[in-house]
């Protein structure tokens, strides 16, 4: 099962950079799972579902963080999604938090924002930036060349190591060096390890631990099918 | 080095086949491209700038020199020949002017020594479209409608110095749209104006003619067309001073319509 994690403010064109995406898996036989991980309001199940005819699922992270929810539920994510008789798990998450990031050892990190979003924004978004495989640049038509090139400079000034795609969501235009990424990575490691150092914190996850799945922590956890529960002493 | 772009047609509305299947643009041209609003003027240069190969809703497809684009002028935005300013083009970047210009000068030039000269020229260029200059350490955000599109045609023609640009209704900006021809007549690139400006239409090599989201026509402007490119000089001229009298808080006067009135529909047919 490959894995793809997708991060993002909110707005910033996630699911229509996705939606192309999918598409072009799709339309070339592979079998997709979608889940997406938001706080408290999210559609995107409904509409993969509706438009793809693959099996989606959606978690509502409430008073957890999204991106520690998803280290939570990635593991039965995946088993759920082997079940479905998916080969590809994309992961749509709000990634909040600018203190850690959502992608996992082995799995594809695909970043996006918006190229409106000011010149400072590559600066300001930390790991969620600086720890994936490659940054997505939506909503271009809105801005000039200049601040294009501008942007992306920033871009790679704030994360060198980061590859760069200006898209035009609207159109599905510069989508399909995205689907060869997809394509190109390996099948998820049956350990599975958050990319990226967690925060200072107090809860497990928060002070380091980093094995993916509500097995490994304890204190207030929850599973995919399950609301928050308590696992410890 | 960039010496055609070619347009493969594509389908308007209602999948119909354009009528138009094939334009060559080659450098040095300028051309405009003119229809009613809605017709596709501004889809057909997404198209071009999109570098479309049949994957955008008009199924358009565009060649550079007879062939595909390489992708690196997709991948690397530094890289792409076309700067496209639209009519929402704007800056979004609070960025003082100069830091703004200095950096993109830079990213678009491996002798960093030239990014000043660049930027001088740059605003000096600007400046020469709009009433009030631009001032180097105002932000970005705090330029007028008129200054930003200065400043964007400016940037497009000195720092990017790409060689196709492609301009939509440069004539809504409220700069000196006259003296912006004329400055980028000077450089030596391909220009597509998508235009309801009778000027500018007659002062380009040829029009693109677009009706429900087809190309429909393709007019090079004749002999006639250039004569009456003079009396349409003069009268837009003539309006633009009646515009700066009223911008410089003056009163109108009878004498300022004197030579407009020459212009009547007889006494035009009489003066040519």
């Amino acid at each position: 099962m490959k894995l793809v994690i997708c991060a993002g403010s909110a707005t910033t064109g996630k699911t229509s950079v996705l939606r192309h995406v999918a598409r072009k898996l799709v339309a070339t036989g592979h079998h997709l799972a979608f889940l997406k991980i938001d706080v408290q309001y999210a559609d995107e199940d409904e509409v993969f579902a509706r438009e793809f005819a693959i099996p989606t699922r959606k978690v509502y992270s409430g008073e957890l963080c999204p991106d520690h929810c998803s280290v939570l539920v990635l593991g039965d994510a995946l088993k759920w999604a082997g079940e479905a008789g998916a080969d590809i798990l994309v992961v749509e998450t709000a990634g909040l938090c600018l203190r850690c990031a959502p992608y996992v050892d082995g799995g594809l990190g695909l970043m996006v924002m918006e190229a409106t979003s000011g010149m400072n924004l590559p600066r300001k978004v930390g790991p969620m930036l600086s720890l994936a495989d490659i940054a997505v640049v939506t909503k271009i038509d809105l801005v000039s060349q200049a601040e294009r090139e501008v942007f992306r400079a920033r871009i790679m000034e704030a994360a060198p190591s980061v590859r760069v795609r200006e898209v035009n969501a609207l159109y599905g235009i510069g989508i399909d060096p995205l689907v060869d990424l997809v394509l190109q990575t390996p099948d998820a490691p049956e350990r599975l390890l958050l990319r990226g150092n967690p925060p200072v914190g107090t809860c497990t996850i928060c002070v380091g631990k980093k094995e993916i799945g509500w097995q490994s922590h304890f204190g207030v956890v929850r599973a995919l099918d399950n609301q928050n529960f308590y696992r410890g002493e | 080095m960039i010496k055609t772009i070619t347009i493969l047609g594509g389908e308007g509305k209602a999948d119909k086949a354009e009528e138009v299947q094939r334009i060559d643009l080659n450098m040095g041209d300028v051309v405009s491209i003119v229809g009613p609003t809605g017709s596709g003027k501004t889809t057909l240069i997404n198209d071009i700038e999109l570098f479309a190969d049949g994957d955008t809703p008009t199924k358009r497809r565009i060649l550079i020199n007879g062939e595909r684009p390489p992708s690196v002028y997709r991948d690397d935005p530094s890289r792409n020949p076309i700067a496209l300013i639209t009519q929402h083009t704007n800056f979004l970047s609070d960025l003082p002017v100069r830091v703004f210009l200095g950096t993109h000068a830079r990213i678009r030039c491996a002798d960093g020594s030239r990014a000043d000269a660049l930027v001088a020229q740059t605003l000096a260029f600007a400046n020469q479209l709009t009433g009030e200059p631009v001032i180097p350490d105002s932000r970005m955000t705090e330029l007028s409608g008129g200054q930003t599109r200065a400043l964007l045609i400016a940037d497009a023609a000195i720092i990017c110095n790409t060689p196709i640009v492609l301009l939509d209704e440069v004539e809504n900006a409220g700069i000196h749209r006259t003296r912006a021809l004329e400055l980028l007549r000077q450089y030596r690139k391909i220009f597509i104006f998508v235009t309801h400006d009778p000027r500018i239409a007659l002062l380009s090599d040829f029009r693109i003619v677009m009706r429900s989201g087809c190309i429909t026509r393709v007019i090079h402007t004749d002999a006639a067309e250039r004569t009456f490119a003079l009396t349409v000089g003069c009268l837009d001229d003539a309006l633009s001073r009646l515009r700066d009298k009223i911008r410089f808080g003056k009163h109108l006067e009878k004498t300022d319509f004197t030579e407009l009135e020459r212009f009547t529909p007889e006494r035009e047919a009489a003066f040519l």
